[in-house]
């Protein structure tokens, strides 16, 4: 479980995150929303410690993140796990060395047992046969799941994606979701995903973050998002008119007897 | 200006300092800093043997140029083209072409790695990443430029024998008995040391342009041109003031 407790960060004048507190639970796949400059990657960074927080705790299993020195700070980076937008998979190395790279570091166990390790994780992520092929040689979705199975190697606790489906069709954004959704109920993972994709919070949110200029602006599961009256969270949700259809199919699914879209109407007849 | 200068300095010093910090795993850090060593070494070797032939030839051509006194003996050629090989071109030069060379190498690799977040993948595992990606570079650097310093200093005085026999200047037997002539050991202490601190010029100036860039790709281009830049005027800095120290 990851806990923030009123975190803030500012770079000069101008303050970023304005204290932010949520609690991020195992087994869930944890989402952070808003527009560009919300403040969502800052928060996704002090989270992970690439920056740190001005004010705040990040606790990580009640250990607070932000008061350990880098010798403690190492011990929890090693059961974290992280898939980069543009995936920073190491140019050098072939999918399987990527992959094999934190097993070598860190990993305990002979070369058979590694490479078994590897092979595994590859084919959980259904890309065994390009395992000799470089980063340079595979497709952005490719790059992707090379980016999971190489931060689930080592079983982490807490799984981070920044973007996970930025540059991807919409057919491979939904195996990236399906997938990084199977990973967290499977491994009882904490599951933190920064998105903007709208398929992801529809299908994979069991926890979503809303930020909205550097504030929690709405939290909720993607349940809840269709019914919710917040103005500015709608506006960011629901933008265009096929999606706000889209929303009231969805209530009409979860209502199925159609009542809630009468009274959906009711509503807006009387505003 | 000057506050530029002392805060490059200073992040120059703290990034030093947090190279050192106990390895994650010392086998991954050996195969790191021997894969440098390939790098740096052997990967530069093509350069240094053309520019120390051709720099070792020049040197014989012009020094019997400027010899034209009959009562000079012609091995005295042989003596002027090894002192200034040994003494100058060999670390100097050849250290200057390394810097753009290795310099450049590693500015844009490090660049890349921080722009394509490889740097913050690899801190997000705990690992300390300048202690992997950069130690292994500078030691790499400190071990391989005295090489290939000493096997520029070797081609350069053969390629000023070869030169001078083809052009009919000097012959073999009259160059042999110069490079004889008052040898002094110190000379090649002197080149060691200076190849030893351009080396270290060379990679951490670089290393320190490079793990600093931010923004995208024109940036690492960027870094890469400031990195040559700084560690060739440093390198001259350097080549002055240990002459005047140690000659």
């Amino acid at each position: 479980m990851i806990e923030l407790q009123d975190i803030r960060k500012s770079f000069g004048d101008k303050e970023i995150l304005k204290g932010v507190s949520t609690i991020m639970e195992p087994g869930k796949v944890n989402l952070i929303i808003g527009s560009s400059g919300s403040g969502k990657t800052v928060m996704m960074k002090c989270i992970v410690g690439l920056m740190g927080v001005d004010a705040g705790k990040v606790l990580y299993d009640k250990q607070d993140f932000t008061a350990m020195d880098e010798k403690e700070k190492k011990v929890i980076r090693q059961e974290i796990g992280m898939l980069f937008q543009g995936s920073a998979l190491f140019d050098s190395m072939t999918v399987e060395q990527n992959v094999m790279f934190p097993l070598e570091m860190f990993g305990k166990g002979t070369l058979k047992e590694k490479k078994a390790r590897v092979a595994e994780c590859l084919e959980r992520v259904q890309l065994k046969e390009a395992a000799k092929k470089f980063p340079a040689e595979i497709s952005g979705g490719m790059k992707k799941r090379v980016g999971i199975a190489r931060a689930i190697v080592l079983n982490p606790k807490y799984l981070f994606c920044d973007e996970p489906n930025s540059g991807l069709d919409p057919q491979t954004s939904l195996l990236i979701d399906k997938l990084i959704t199977e990973l967290t109920q499977e491994y009882n993972i904490t599951t933190v995903i920064n998105t903007h994709d709208m398929n992801t919070v529809m299908e994979s949110g069991d926890h979503i973050v809303y930020m909205y200029q550097g504030q929690k602006q709405w939290e909720g599961s993607n349940k809840d998002i269709v019914f919710s009256k917040d103005q500015k969270l709608n506006d960011f949700i629901f933008a265009s008119e096929f999606l706000r259809e889209a929303k009231e199919m969805r209530q009409l699914e979860l209502f199925k007897d159609g009542k809630w879209r009468e009274q959906l109407k009711k509503e807006q007849g009387e505003k | 200006m000057e506050f530029k200068f002392f805060y490059h300095f200073g992040n120059f010093l703290l990034m030093l300092k947090g190279m050192f910090s106990r390895p994650e795993n010392m086998k991954m850090y050996w195969k790191q800093f021997m894969q440098q060593c390939v790098d740096i070494g052997v990967g530069s070797f093509g350069i240094v043997f053309i520019i120390s032939l051709f720099m070792g030839g020049v040197t014989t051509l012009q020094t019997a140029y400027q010899l034209v006194s009959p009562i000079i003996p012609k091995s005295t050629i042989a003596q002027v083209v090894r002192d200034t090989i040994i003494l100058e071109f060999a670390p100097t030069l050849t250290c200057i072409v390394l810097a753009g060379v290795i310099g450049s190498k590693i500015a844009s690799e490090l660049g890349n790695m921080r722009i394509s977040e490889q740097i913050d993948a690899l801190e997000i595992m705990g690992i300390n990443t300048k202690g992997y990606l950069i130690l292994p570079k500078i030691l790499a650097a400190v071990l391989m430029i005295p090489v290939l310093v000493a096997i520029a200093g070797f081609l350069g005085i053969w390629g000023g024998k070869e030169a001078g026999v083809l052009s009919g200047i000097i012959s073999s037997e009259q160059f042999m008995q110069g490079l004889r002539q008052e040898f002094k050991a110190y000379n090649v202490f002197f080149a060691m040391a200076k190849s030893y601190t351009f080396g270290f010029i060379i990679a951490s100036v670089s290393a320190y342009y490079g793990y600093n860039v931010t923004g995208g790709a024109l940036e690492i281009g960027k870094a890469s041109t400031t990195a040559v830049v700084v560690s060739c005027v440093l390198i001259l800095f350097m080549d002055y003031a240990l002459t005047a120290i140690l000659l």
